[in-house]
């Protein structure tokens, strides 16, 4: 069997399964397990940070590429093993390595099962790891599916409230969306006769298509859609995030959502230039929805966990009118509204990460998460009461956190695309802050509680994934090029594409 | 009939020569356990003459799709292709029944030389080219499957096997109905001939299928092999008989019984029927039968209590996913790969087979010891039995499409073929019944593992049944990640059926 490739992605996607399938066979006590898992996240931590800086950006195109073409080489049904990354995909993979080594090191006090529990955990990290490496379309949509077993069980067994039902409706809606997927898929395969994700952009280009372009189009759109989540398929998400347990919301509100928004980039825009430039007005009214619906939810919420998911509602769709900013001006795209959702991607992921794991060690602590009984903490755990702020300050977009820039460069990108409704999106980081100064306020601060006097702050152990993800945020926040130069190169050939493609209606001034 | 001839039906001959020395050696040996041993030993013969009979179609010390007494039977890959699938589904239930059939005070012995007469009338199903002998061929297969059926003597099972006989019987009349028409209109009852007086045939463009006797004779052929597979609206039977009958023979019947029913359909379809007139119109048939069993399967599944029921309308959807392959014949093949679509429901009975037979294994071991099979007793089963719980639940995922299993890389290849046949409404139907199966099957999952035991006892299963989960659930995951051997294989079968015909 012919391999190319120097092996490293190949690492990095399977050293979780690998992790896991050791844990699942050889190891019985549950100590044990805990310091296999924490050490495979370490590890893949170290190794997400190789391959960001292995990538070389003054070369930029596609790098680090595994493949072999043994797979299934049957000419009617062609799959490859085929992983690389480029620009887009580089930080998302440092972000999933991130967001796994906390999810691993925020689950330190699973009590029940904890074999099976980190044994899923690690799963789903693979999976996610080979969505956003994969470049065969059917290698990307196996791990797409790979993903929602892990979950179904994590949020089913060691979740809260109404735990089943919320597992089952997070596998129903997701399993629906890739199920169109699937058609869409194999409806370009058979147009263009590979599942090449580098090479179909051009294929889709230059054959013509068994269906429209529009349906497959919106086939494999509506997959993305109910992952990010748009809104009106978004409704999975709440249920899905306030029974999780937190390090699978780290997980879900970090990496899996961020699977859509890779989508909508890499396939929705680089594979339909044309039809994306259509769609871009209905996207960035999507887009507006999602952030103001998601933020006036919000504020209403009193539990602080389905706080924090609408947040998320309200925060993606900031990637959604960033993407709407490829329908360009006078002829013209300009980059900075595609880099500014991609660099939303991250951002979010690290501060949503931040802002469950403090959620979740508040919880841990003081037993309860309604906001109304909540209140005056600040004095008996500063230090998650300082991170507490942090990722509220990124995620309202302070300057110098990383949350700033993503919010920026989207508005730079998208006003002189769709100035009125950049301007309404504009009013949601308002929103925004309402609220989460306001959840700050009346949970950390204010009068103590006689109740909570004998709560403990973060142990050191639970401090190291606080650490890296606050430092994250803050190195994004004060240098942020580290990654926005990447994510430029990234969408660099999507923007050219979409140029060349000559959808664009020439405006003539 | 010459040496060569019996060379070329060895592996019939020797299964059926096997089931009777079964039955010879039961008059004389006291412990019945021998007799199982005997037979999955035995076996290795039919086996090994089906992989030299492959040998030597790739040595060419053989012609390609020879034909046997009077050119009735032939031998080709796409039919021993089936032997293959018979001979080891029939291994695996013999290896289930071992521990089942303890419970029966006589006859254990007939249970497998039944089940093996009923393998033998199936794989002479995968290779006959007449129509005759095709009927003479089912009605073997399915008559042994009457008497299986009512095997537990109690009042189920008595009416299982009635019905089945009934209903088989019914069936077997449309088919034969449908046999004379064509039969008729032809005047040959050889698959080869009756394509060719179709083809020369003057065909009145304005009515369906050429002409309304051709239209009669299809039809009535599609509801005879509908049973066997059962498609929709063939399909009542299949509830009842696969509650009520033994459980390894349910499984049987919905692995064997359904391949050796394609394996009918594919040969009879494409060998007479295949001009390009034709196949678009039954392939509209198959399409519309592929829908409606899908959707009835899976919507009615929601619903079961029991666990075989579960699995009969399970199986019953499925069915429909197959035909999704079916409808996608290959004159409407836009990639220019004319064998797709049979290929595809090649690998997905394939893959069924191993699925369904891991689920089957782990709900066999199961119910034999809590002598239940409703759904409800299933609960919290991880913690008792978690290897058994654990097959159970990755023949389940399989079931539903799931990766990293063959199931997946079935629902991704049968659809493929279907959408590059242009059928994209039929496989947007079929996605959508993917999503229902999901919610049914994991309701399954989810009870084994997050619900309270009603016991804590633990379950324990035997040798037998622990191998045959093992082989069953390593074709799962092997076929799951790495399909490409089992690819080209069906590959090369579907092109020596289109090659024949």
């Amino acid at each position: 069997m012919e391999f190319e490739g120097n092996g490293l992605l190949t690492l990095v996607v399977f050293l979780p399964l690998a992790g896991a399938l050791g844990i699942a066979l050889f190891i019985k006590r549950d100590k044990q397990v805990r310091y296999i898992a924490g050490a495979v996240a370490l590890a893949e931590l170290i190794l997400s940070v190789m391959v960001f800086t292995t990538y070389d950006l003054s070369k930029g195109g596609l790098q680090l590429v595994d493949r072999t073409s043994q797979w299934i080489p049957i000419e009617s049904f062609k799959v490859e093993y085929y992983l690389g990354v480029d620009g887009l995909s580089t930080p998302l993979v440092l972000l999933t390595g991130l967001l796994g080594f906390a999810a691993v090191y925020a689950s330190w006090s699973i009590k029940t099962r904890v074999r099976e529990y980190f044994v899923w955990l690690l799963v789903l990290q693979t999976a996610v790891m080979g969505v956003f490496t994969s470049l065969d379309f059917i290698l990307f949509f196996l791990m797409w599916e790979l993903e929602m077993i892990p979950m179904f069980f994590l949020i089913s067994i060691w979740g809260s409230g109404r735990r089943e039902y919320s597992a089952m409706k997070f596998l129903i809606f997701t399993f629906l969306g890739s199920a169109f997927m699937l058609v869409g898929i194999l409806a370009l395969f058979y147009s263009t006769g590979t599942f090449d994700m580098i090479l179909l952009p051009d294929a889709i280009a230059q054959t013509e298509l068994i269906a429209p372009a529009g349906i497959i189009f919106g086939l494999i759109f509506t997959a993305f859609a109910v992952k990010l989540p748009v809104w009106p398929v978004h409704t999975w998400l709440p249920d899905a995030h306030t029974d999780a347990p937190t390090a699978v919301s780290i997980m879900l509100a970090g990496v899996l959502l961020k699977m859509g928004g890779y989508g909508m980039i890499r396939v929705s825009a680089g594979m339909f230039p044309e039809v994306i430039v259509d769609a871009a007005i209905v996207l960035a009214a999507l887009g507006v929805v999602n952030v103001i619906y998601g933020a006036i939810i919000t504020i209403r919420q009193t539990d602080l966990k389905r706080l924090v998911a609408y947040s998320s509602i309200s925060h993606m769709g900031y990637v959604l009118i960033g993407i709407s900013s490829v329908a360009g001006v006078g002829g013209l795209v300009s980059p900075t509204g595609l880099t500014g959702a991609a660099m939303q991607m991250f951002t979010h992921g690290t501060i949503t990460g931040l802002m469950f794991l403090v959620v979740g060690l508040t919880y841990e602590k003081v037993h309860t998460r309604s906001i109304p009984e909540l209140g005056g903490l600040s004095a008996r755990m500063p230090v998650i009461a300082v991170a507490f702020l942090i990722a509220g300050l990124a995620s309202l977009g302070l300057p110098g956190t990383s949350g700033f820039v993503s919010e920026i460069l989207i508005f730079l990108g998208a006003f002189p695309v769709y100035g009125w409704f950049t301007g309404v999106a504009v009013f949601g980081v308002v929103l925004t802050a309402g609220y989460i100064l306001w959840m700050a306020q009346r949970t950390m601060f204010g009068p103590t509680i006689d109740r909570f006097s004998n709560v403990r702050d973060a142990s050191r152990m639970e401090m190291v994934p606080l650490a890296v993800l606050i430092g994250s945020i803050i190195l994004v926040g004060i240098y942020p090029s580290f990654v926005s130069d990447m994510f430029r190169d990234g969408v660099a050939g999507i923007v050219a594409d979409i140029q060349r493609s000559g959808a664009l209606a020439m405006v003539l001034p | 009939m010459t040496m060569h001839d019996i060379y070329l039906l060895s592996p019939e001959l020797s299964l059926a020569g096997l089931a009777t020395l079964v039955l010879l050696v039961d008059l004389i040996v006291k412990r019945k356990s021998y007799l199982f041993v005997l037979t999955i030993v035995g076996l290795a013969v039919p086996l090994g003459f089906t992989l030299a009979l492959l040998g030597s179609l790739d040595g060419a010390s053989m012609m390609e799709n020879e034909g046997v007494l009077r050119d009735t039977l032939v031998v080709d890959k796409f039919g021993l292709f089936f032997k293959l699938l018979l001979i080891s589904a029939v291994a695996i239930v013999s290896l289930l029944s071992i521990d089942y059939v303890k419970r029966f005070e006589q006859f254990q012995s007939e249970f497998l030389v039944l089940l093996m007469y009923s393998a033998t009338g199936m794989m002479l199903m995968a290779s006959t080219k007449e129509l005759i002998t095709i009927y003479i061929a089912l009605e073997l297969s399915a008559l042994p499957v009457a008497a299986l059926a009512a095997f537990m003597r109690d009042g189920r099972s008595a009416e299982s096997g009635l019905k089945f006989l009934i209903l088989s019987g019914i069936s077997s009349a449309l088919l034969l109905y449908g046999m004379v028409l064509v039969f008729g209109l032809t005047g040959s009852t050889q698959l080869d001939d009756i394509a060719e007086r179709i083809a020369t045939l003057a065909i009145y463009t304005d009515q369906p299928f050429g002409s309304y006797a051709l239209l009669m004779g299809v039809v009535l052929m599609v509801a005879g092999f509908g049973f066997k597979i059962t498609a929709f609206p063939f399909q009542m039977w299949a509830p009842d008989v696969y509650e009520g009958a033994p459980t390894p023979v349910t499984a049987f019947l919905s692995v064997a019984s359904k391949a050796a029913g394609f394996a009918v359909i594919l040969r009879v379809f494409y060998s007479a029927f295949g001009i390009e007139e034709l196949s678009i119109e039954w392939s509209a048939i198959f399409a519309v039968l592929a829908a409606l069993s899908m959707t009835i399967g899976n919507l009615v599944a929601i619903a079961q209590r029991s666990m075989k029921r579960l699995l009969a309308y399970s199986t019953i959807a499925h069915a429909g996913y197959i035909m999704v392959g079916l409808a996608a014949v290959s004159t409407r093949a836009g990639s220019g790969d004319s064998s797709l679509g049979i290929s595809a429901v090649l690998f997905y009975l394939s893959g069924y087979a191993a699925m369904n037979l891991a689920v089957f294994s782990a709900v066999i071991a199961i119910s034999n010891r809590i002598n239940s099979d409703a759904i409800s007793d299933f609960a919290g089963m991880a913690r008792r039995a978690p290897y058994l719980s654990a097959v159970l639940a990755f023949g389940i995922v399989s079931l539903t499409g799931i990766p990293p299993t063959v199931g997946f890389i079935a629902k991704v290849y049968v659809f493929g073929a279907a959408v590059d046949a242009g059928l994209e409404w039929l496989v947007i139907i079929g996605v959508l019944n993917s999503v229902i199966a999901a919610y049914y099957y994991l309701r399954v999952i989810k009870l084994m593992y997050l619900s309270e035991p009603p016991s804590t006892d633990s379950i324990e299963s035997g040798i037998p049944l622990r191998l045959a989960m093992l082989v069953t659930s390593a074709g799962v995951l092997l076929f799951g990640l790495y399909p490409t051997g089992l690819l080209n294989f069906v590959k090369s079968a579907a092109q020596a059926l289109l090659s024949t015909s």
